[in-house]
């Protein structure tokens, strides 16, 4: 097949699968079948393109020519081609988790469940794979509203609420900002093309790009930057495998995708580089991350101090793009796989804890791990790839965007990484500790067991995935780096 | 035959009205007023394809030619225009068949069809017209069928609403009489080809610029442009449904047409931008129109109310684009005027389904419905995504452009006014999705579901519409630039 046959066949498959998976409410096997072929087949189409990416391909189809100039198109290279893999593939891996989650928690309306979550998938691909700025603010939102009823799946008031905070910050922000970003580039540049090098001449007002970065940083919702954070604690309202596989790998990582895409080939990093404005974005994703991991700290239900370290780990990316060096680039790719890997594991581990046990604080999780041994040794090594110690793939990231912080001569924003990181072991450590070496509160023969088959299964190859990022970083550290041309 | 199709495309729809009371069994006057619209859309659709490459017809009326004749002079934008009545009542009176069946009462029902068809005679007759006086005419002919029909809802107030608008409605066709008699007076032609070449010389003469005052202030009225909307909210909240989504798509669609036509082809933009400040005041009454009417519109607890004030701030959005005096907010304006006509004629065909299911659009009714209607919902979610302008919908073409032309004037608050009062359409719209899909339906409901097929497939054709034009947008977009081009290079 050619690149564009595969690049177009990454929408259409997920797609094609909601439709089907849509008609199967009657035989459920059938439909979770459904689910699982159509993202075997997915991440397949997906390792088929990065294999023509990597070999040089730059793919290029337009899907509608809807306005003269500024159609919808399709393009693929090698950033993309990393977030289409980490996405599709975690898919799978969150299929089987949800299969095992769903069933044990007797979820309600679980086809539309799954339709949704395919289509959620299908504008992923769209943000991954979209070829000029305007498509990837289409996909983008496509992405918000096709994961709307996926937050508010319980249907209550509280979904109501957590749904509206939700679609409110996401949507502010995107039309009030982002949308007009787009706009102003197009307005600005005449063109909304993603070109290596950017778009922009060395003559454009300073100012102006201020305007426009600000625009993007804070625009971009998704990548939760502070203040406009609050909508991911608001989605944990949703089941657990919506906030593994969305708010902590395809969502969030559609968002400092998008600002590092904006970075690379709509500003352009030699050109960000001499921007004196960047400073200022640096000062804001430290922040972010300072503050975020604070709250953290504070949080005593899981799921939601695992949301603001998602806000704190996400912001290592937004400062990694704002860095404007190769370096910094390639550990920013690199960290959309890494965080993705650590944090479904955590959050997979959160939702097994919810099915086996009914348990949702951290303050309840005395002594789980004698038992949940599997479920809890998972979430170590996943809070290990968080802080970002070896040997896992947190590291690897880590140690880029240390690399590139360096590089651009930032000795505060070293200091910032390595308060982070004490900070992060501070809000994830106690989990583990609590688990292992405190006493069970009640006394008596234990009224659980382990997760479901299917949630263990996850855990394993999340936490594969993670050691593999840290034992095979070479191979995907060349590839992130064609990003800029090579380091 | 087909050289004759500019008289047929007025004539035929006006023939048809006394046909409906001629043969007025059963089902025959619905069948007669569908025939003739979906003629009707066939010939507009031939005009706009003869004058797609630039080209103007010019048809003289009974042979007398102009001065003396009337002239349907027909470039671009007419034929779109005609386009769109055409194409929407063809949409809507599928849909009317049981709608109407259920609203209003059986022994009315060829009326409610002849009334139909002399408001689609008077709005194409409208758009078609190159005479002044004509097109008075056919204002004439749209709003007395139009008072008509909204006086048909089955709410006793459709009679005080029909009543206000009867009044206003009056007050601007009379100020628009007077305008074109003034203008009369000082060129002695009626006809627009001529008004356009022995203005200019007038341009400094008080008489010109009162019948320009008045003329604009009529078509205003009839437009529904704040402050002078007050007629609009109550006569589609009351109207019956197929007349309230007919009426949105096509009737304030048209007035500003003729906004359009004697702005830039009779007057001339060098009179209306340069001597007269239309500009400034179209800019602040926009403005102050989607503002205000968006704010107004979260308040509102009939959701037909709702998307009525909606209208409103829409019209503004239109307006402001024309007050950019720029061939993209033209574009913009022209483009809107179209999408939004598809994107509220499903919104009020998706009331249509609920007033048909559970008789009323009030915001309590629409508890549940999620579950309990999902075809009809889903369309409403469609279409006010549109309504929000949402990319992958129409109403993000129009956005698309109308901020851009705000940025090309340089008016940045404008733009950002323009994507902040999106966000005001996405809370109205999500009032109603969130009862509809969060709150239960009260336990003594009675038992409601998807309105019947006949309803149920107009309703999503143009909900489909709402998505295709804001994909495939060579007929929309292609058009309306072309058109704007027209209008601007004084044509």
């Amino acid at each position: 097949m050619t690149p564009e046959t595969l690049m177009v066949l990454t929408l259409a498959v997920p797609l094609a699968g909601a439709a089907v998976i849509s008609l199967l409410d009657r035989s459920p096997n059938v439909r979770e079948a459904a689910t699982l072929l159509t993202a075997v087949v997915l991440f397949a189409l997906n390792i088929a393109l990065a294999a023509d990416v990597l070999a040089g391909a730059r793919p290029e189809f337009i899907l509608a020519d809807f306005i003269p100039g500024a159609p919808i198109l399709l393009g693929a290279e090698p950033l993309g081609v990393i977030f289409g893999l980490v996405a599709s593939g975690l898919w799978i891996v969150t299929s089987v988790y949800a299969i095992g989650y769903m069933r044990g928690k007797h979820e309600a309306k679980q086809t539309r469940f799954y339709t949704f979550f395919a289509i959620a998938l299908t504008s992923t691909m769209g943000v991954a794979y979209s070829g000029n700025l305007i498509s990837l603010f289409i996909f983008y939102e496509a992405l918000s509203l096709s994961t709307y009823p996926l937050v508010t799946h319980h249907n209550n008031d509280e979904a109501r609420k957590g749904g509206r905070t939700y679609l409110g910050v996401l949507l502010t922000t995107s039309i009030g900002f982002f949308l007009f970003g787009v706009l102003w580039v197009w307005h600005e540049a005449g063109t909304v093309a993603f070109t290596p090098g950017g778009v922009f001449s060395g003559q454009t007002d300073p100012v102006l790009i201020a305007a426009l970065l600000a625009l993007f940083v804070f625009g971009i919702g998704k990548a939760g930057v502070m203040p406009f954070h609050r909508w991911l604690p608001a989605a944990m309202v949703a089941p657990t495998p919506v906030s593994a596989l969305l708010h902590a790998v395809a969502v969030v990582k559609a968002g400092v995708f998008s600002i590092l895409k904006v970075t690379v080939y709509i500003f352009g990093v030699d050109f960000l580089a001499a921007t004196p404005s960047t400073g200022f974005f640096l000062w804001v994703a430290a922040a972010t991350i300072l503050i975020a991991s604070i709250i953290a700290l504070r949080q005593d239900n899981l799921k939601r101090r695992l949301a603001y370290s998602t806000v704190g780990q996400l912001s290592y990316i937004v400062l990694a793009a704002m860095l404007a060096n190769s370096a910094g680039i390639v550990g920013g790719a690199l960290h959309i796989a890494s965080h993705a890997f650590g944090k479904i594991t955590l959050f997979f581990c959160a939702g097994a804890i919810y099915v086996a046990a009914n348990k949702t604080t951290v303050s309840q999780l005395r002594g789980i791990g004698r038992s949940m041994p599997w479920t809890m040794t998972a979430f170590t090594i996943g809070a290990i790839s968080i802080i970002g110690l070896p040997p896992t793939g947190g590291f690897v990231s880590k140690w880029y965007i240390l690399l590139g912080v360096l590089q651009a001569e930032q000795p505060v924003m070293a200091g910032v990484l390595i308060v982070s990181t004490l900070l992060s072991a501070a809000y994830l450590l106690p989990v583990v500790y609590t688990a292992f070496f405190q006493a069970p509160e009640e006394t008596g023969p234990p009224t659980h067991g382990e997760a479901p088959r299917p949630i263990l299964l996850a855990l394993g190859a999340s936490v594969t995935l993670t050691f593999l990022m840290f034992f095979f970083s070479q191979p995907i550290v060349r590839f992130a780096s064609q990003i800029v041309g090579g380091i | 035959m087909i050289a004759q199709f500019p008289a047929l495309q007025v004539v035929i729809p006006l023939l048809g009205a006394p046909l409906c009371i001629i043969l007025r069994r059963g089902a025959l006057p619905w069948l007669i007023a569908l025939l003739v619209s979906w003629a009707a859309l066939a010939m507009a659709a031939t005009l706009l394809s003869q004058v797609a490459d630039g080209e103007i017809i010019s048809y003289a009326l009974g042979g007398w030619l102009a001065p003396l004749g009337i002239e349907y002079r027909i470039d671009t934008l007419n034929a779109f225009m005609l386009l769109l009545v055409a194409g929407t009542s063809s949409a809507v009176l599928p849909f009317a068949y049981k709608s109407v069946a259920k609203e209003i009462p059986q022994d009315r029902h060829y009326l409610f069809y002849s009334g139909f068809l002399l408001m689609l005679t008077g709005l194409l007759g409208m758009a078609i017209t190159g005479d002044a006086f004509n097109v008075f005419v056919f204002i004439e002919i749209s709003s007395l069928s139009s008072y008509a029909m909204i006086a048909m809802g089955r709410d006793r107030r459709a009679l005080s609403a029909a009543f206000t608008y009867l009044v206003m409605g009056t007050v601007g066709a009379t100020f628009f009489l007077i305008g074109v008699g003034l203008i009369y007076a000082v060129t002695g032609t009626l006809n627009m080809a001529d008004l356009a070449e022995r203005l200019p010389p007038l341009y400094q003469s008080r008489t010109v610029l009162a019948a320009f005052a008045f003329i604009s202030v009529g078509i205003l009225l009839k437009l529904a442009l704040f402050p002078l909307h007050l007629w609009l909210p109550n006569a589609y909240t009351y109207a019956p449904s197929v007349v309230t989504a007919f009426l949105a798509a096509t009737a304030t669609k048209v007035a500003i047409y003729l906004l359009l036509r004697f702005g830039y082809t009779v007057f001339g933009a060098e009179f209306v931008f340069n001597i007269v400040p239309a500009s400034e005041v179209l800019l602040t009454l926009a403005l102050a129109g989607v503002i205000i009417a968006s704010f107004v519109a979260i308040f509102q607890s009939d959701v037909k109310r709702l998307l009525a004030y909606s209208s409103v701030a829409q019209i503004g959005y239109i307006i402001l684009g024309i007050s950019y005096a720029n061939v993209t907010g033209l574009t913009a304006s022209i483009v809107h005027i179209f999408n939004h006509a598809v994107t509220k004629g499903a919104l009020f065909l998706v009331m249509g389904c609920v007033a048909y299911a559970a008789g009323a659009c009030r915001l309590e009714s629409f508890a549940g419905l999620g579950k309990r209607m999902p075809l009809t919902m889903a369309a409403f979610v469609i279409a006010g995504l549109s309504l929000i302008g949402v990319p992958l919908t129409a109403g993000f073409i129009s956005k698309w452009y109308l901020v851009l032309g705000a940025m090309e004037k340089g008016w940045w608050p404008v733009a950002a006014v323009i994507l902040a009062t999106s966000l005001l359409a996405a809370v109205y719209v999500w009032r109603v999705v969130e009862i509809a899909y969060f709150r239960d339906a009260p336990a003594d409901a009675p038992p409601l579901s998807d309105p019947p097929l006949a309803l149920l497939v107009p309703t999503w054709v143009l909900t489909g519409a709402c998505v295709y034009f804001g994909i495939e947008t060579s007929l929309s977009l292609g058009f309306a630039e072309q058109a704007a081009i027209q209008l601007m290079g004084g044509g």
